[in-house]
This record gives structure tokens, sequence and C-alpha cells, in this order.
């Protein structure tokens, strides 16, 4: 066994929020600046450097790069050759957020209860965690913070078997296309399906981190990513939703197997400012 | 885009009136800020018959929820939050005098209705581009409802706050009619 302390989870989490809360990822920024080159429309292409220059603003002064700045997610990727010591996992995880939005200046956006209370809990805990355990001694930590104008834009829907590929496109693009301004435009379009409802969720978000420009490794799926992620730049949608090429800069589609009786589809969105960072420890 | 225009607030109806759907804008003077949670309240006040702590005639509201602003920054990245959420409560506070709403994202054929009812333009500021926008904001204060934390409405003086009318007080539209031009079958 291979002990690792609860501490340095903790200080791991805190930095990562830290990290990806000013710094967009190479990928996006790349992807941004590429498509301003390309962008038509006059009005996209000033949304666009705006959006570049608040990156880089953001980065050179250490500033958040949007207000919102999220929910936290984790996904934890725990080698069965570890043990955690000296603290509680979820604990140690909690307390990196929390000194991650309390000491570094991040919004703290987090209601305790949804429906009644919604009284804000001050530290942008609890976070929303995943953990799975795999083979080995490493434990690899990826967060996302998710803002939440893009995740009030996806959506989920159960398609029929005889739904097929044609279902599944339709479906991601209609979501993303009516979705329009809100998700703040050009967005990420994570896709997960199959498995059950949840599963299809999960495998939606997780589909959010992927690099840019990376695609599924089964052809199939990494046609109908393309294939998708045209349709949706013909929309007209474009940058902030005012008119352009660029609704979206990647489609990143998971799948799982599923029942016999079975299609689940789910539509994560992201807005440009997709921050997300990874750490294997 | 058309041109760009200088406003400073307070605004009268007819000035608003003059501005059209495109024109690029720089905001100059105190705006309010106001989320789902200030909203919910004003209006609970209103309900009740009681006065607003904002006088809302001739401003705008600014749909933000800022950061905290670092040591030595008057607010930290303040970006604009999604309109809709606000639909519910926005043709009250028109009736009340106010002028303008900024924000991101579509609204309500109720609120487009209530804006050319009451002679109030929609302003869309760039989501996600909240560092960059923070560089407008020259003052910031708390005027209540602090308990909200980042939902406490807050009276910024902004000088030459970039933003562009969405919606103007005809009901013009950019997000209907923009798309449209670069729509391919």
């Amino acid at each position: 066994m291979r002990e690792i302390k609860a501490e340095l989870i903790k200080d791991n989490v805190r930095d990562l929020f830290l990290h990806a809360s000013s710094f967009i990822g190479e990928d996006i920024y790349n992807k941004l600046k590429e498509r301003y080159e390309a962008e038509e429309s006059p009005v996209g292409k000033s949304v666009l450097r705006q959006i570049i220059e608040n990156n880089e603003i953001a980065a050179r002064e250490k500033l958040a790069i949007c207000q919102d700045t999220g929910m936290a997610v984790l996904f934890i990727e725990l080698g069965q050759e570890v043990m955690i010591v000296e603290g509680d996992l979820n604990e140690a995880i909690n307390q990196g957020v929390r000194e991650a939005y309390v000491d570094g200046y991040l919004r703290k956006s987090i209601v305790d209860d949804p429906v009644f209370d919604r009284k804000n809990t001050r530290d942008n805990t609890p976070a929303v965690t995943y953990i799975d355990i795999v083979p080995g001694d490493k434990v690899k930590i990826t967060i996302t913070a998710k803002g939440f104008g893009s995740e009030n834009m996806s959506r989920i829907k159960m398609l029929k078997p005889a739904d097929g590929a044609a279902g599944v496109r339709d479906f991601v693009i209609k979501t993303a296309v009516e979705a329009g301004p809100n998700p703040c435009p050009p967005i990420i379009v994570g896709v997960g399906i199959g498995g059950t409802m949840e599963k299809a969720a999960v495998l939606s978000k997780k589909a959010l981190l992927r690099t840019v420009g990376e695609h599924n490794a089964d052809p199939r799926y990494a046609k109908l990513e393309d294939e998708i992620l045209e349709e949706i730049n013909k929309s007209g949608v474009g940058p902030a939703g005012l008119g352009g090429r660029t609704t979206a800069l990647a489609v990143n589609i998971n799948y799982y197997p599923t029942h016999i009786a079975g299609l689940p589809v789910a539509v994560n969105i992201c807005c440009h400012a997709s921050r997300h960072a990874e750490i294997t420890i | 885009m058309e041109k760009v225009i200088s406003i400073t607030t307070p605004v009268t109806t007819s000035q608003v009136q003059e501005l059209r759907a495109g024109d690029n804008v720089l905001i100059t003077g105190n705006i309010y800020t106001g989320r789902d949670a200030a909203h919910k309240r004003l209006i609970e006040l209103l309900a009740d018959g009681k006065e607003l702590p904002i006088d809302l005639n001739g401003q705008f509201i600014y749909y933000v929820g800022p950061s905290p602003a670092k040591p030595g920054h008057v607010v930290g990245s303040a970006g604009p939050t999604t309109s809709y959420r606000m639909e519910p409560y926005t043709p009250t506070l028109l009736k009340l005098g106010l002028k303008g709403m900024i924000g991101k994202g579509a609204l309500s054929k109720e609120v487009v209705e209530a804006m050319k009812e009451n002679g109030a333009v929609y302003f869309g500021a760039v989501g996600g581009a909240a560092a960059l926008i923070s560089k407008a904001i020259k003052k910031a204060e708390v005027v209540c409802y602090e308990d909200l934390g980042a939902e406490a409405i807050h009276k910024f003086y902004v000088e030459k706050f970039p933003v562009t009318v969405v919606i103007d007080s005809k009901g013009n539209n950019l997000y209907e009619t923009e798309p449209q031009k670069y729509k391919l079958p």
C-alpha cells in the first residue's frame, strides 16, 4: 500500500481550482484565436477578440476569467493500492475547494438547499465528487469549475433505440442551437450516450474535460462529433449569440454500453470559459 | 454595428428611445446590480406596499454577481449573468421607471412588450469577458442585502462601460436578426 496524506489531496485540489479559474487551457485559447481569424461576422469577430483579451488579462493579473467561478466538480481516480491517511478524503476535497474560493477571491455560488432556504454556504462547498477505484498506486484528480449559465442549458433525453445516430444528432444539435445566446457561445458540447440516465449525464460532464481538438477513439463517433459540430456552426448563432460562424468550439462524445430497450443521451453544455485542470499524484 | 454612443446615467425615456439595436454604447455614471435573489426581495417589498431601497427612475440594472475584489482592486471579475431568470420581476421594475437592463441571453416576449410600453432598452455585455469588463468599474459599494453575498445590490460607478443594444425600445432584437444573416442551409 502507498500512503497518501489527506492534506496532500487538499493542497492539490486548492491549487487546481486556483489555476483553472485564471488560466484558460492552451487548447481553448488556440481554438479561439483560430476562430477569430476565420470568423466572417464583424460583431462575432469583435466578441471573440474581447474573449481572447479577457483570457489574457485574467492570466496576466491572476483574475477570475469569469465572475461565475462555478460549482466545484471533481473526478477522482483512486488507485486501489493507495491508502488515504491522516484525514478524510471527502473532507480534504471540500477543504481544498474552501481554501481556493475563500483565499483565492473566487465567487461563492453554492446554496445549501435548492428549493426552500437557498442560503449561501459562503465557501463554495460542498463539491460534487465522483470517485472511481482503479488499478495502481496513484491518485488522479480532475477538477472543473462549472458555470451555470451553460449548465442551465444542458438537457437529457431517453431516446428509442430506433432513433439511432440520426436521433442523437438531432437532439444534440437542437439542444445546442436552442440554447442560443444564453450559455455564452462559443460553447463546448459534452455528449454522453448510453448507460443509464445518470451514467449518460456523468459521461457528458466528463466529455467536457477532453482537450479541444481531440476526438473519440472510435472513428464512427469521431465522425458524428464532426458532423454535429458542423451543423451547430451552420446555425448562425455565433459568438455571444450575436451572429456568426462560431457557435461551438468542439463536440465531444463519450459512450458506454446500454440496455436493449434504451438509448440515453445527455448533452452538457459549457461556455467558452471551460475551466478544468488535472494532476496525477 | 452602427455607431458608438456615450450616455450618462440617469437617463430619460427619450434618450433610450433614440437607441437602436446594434448601437455600441459606452455607459458612464452609477448603475445598480441585481440578480435572482435581490429581485425577489425587491418585488416582495412592493407586494407589501413598502418603498424600495433604491430609486430606479432613469436607472439601469446590471445582471451580475461579481467575484470578490482582490486587495487593491475596486471589484472582482464582473461579467453579465443570463437575463431570463429575472424575467418574472422585470415588467414591474420597468413600470417604476427602470430604463434598461444589462445582461446576456434572450428575453421573453412579455419583457420586450413591457420595454416597448415603458420605453426601455436591453443591453448585452459579453458573457465570460468578466476580467476585461471589470476595468470599466471605477467604484463599487453594497447598497443593500449584504447577506446575499455576490447577489447583494451593488452600486457601481462605471466609466465607458462597453455594451451593445441588443433589444431596443421598438422591440428590434439582434438575437433574432443577426443569426439569420449567418445561417447556412
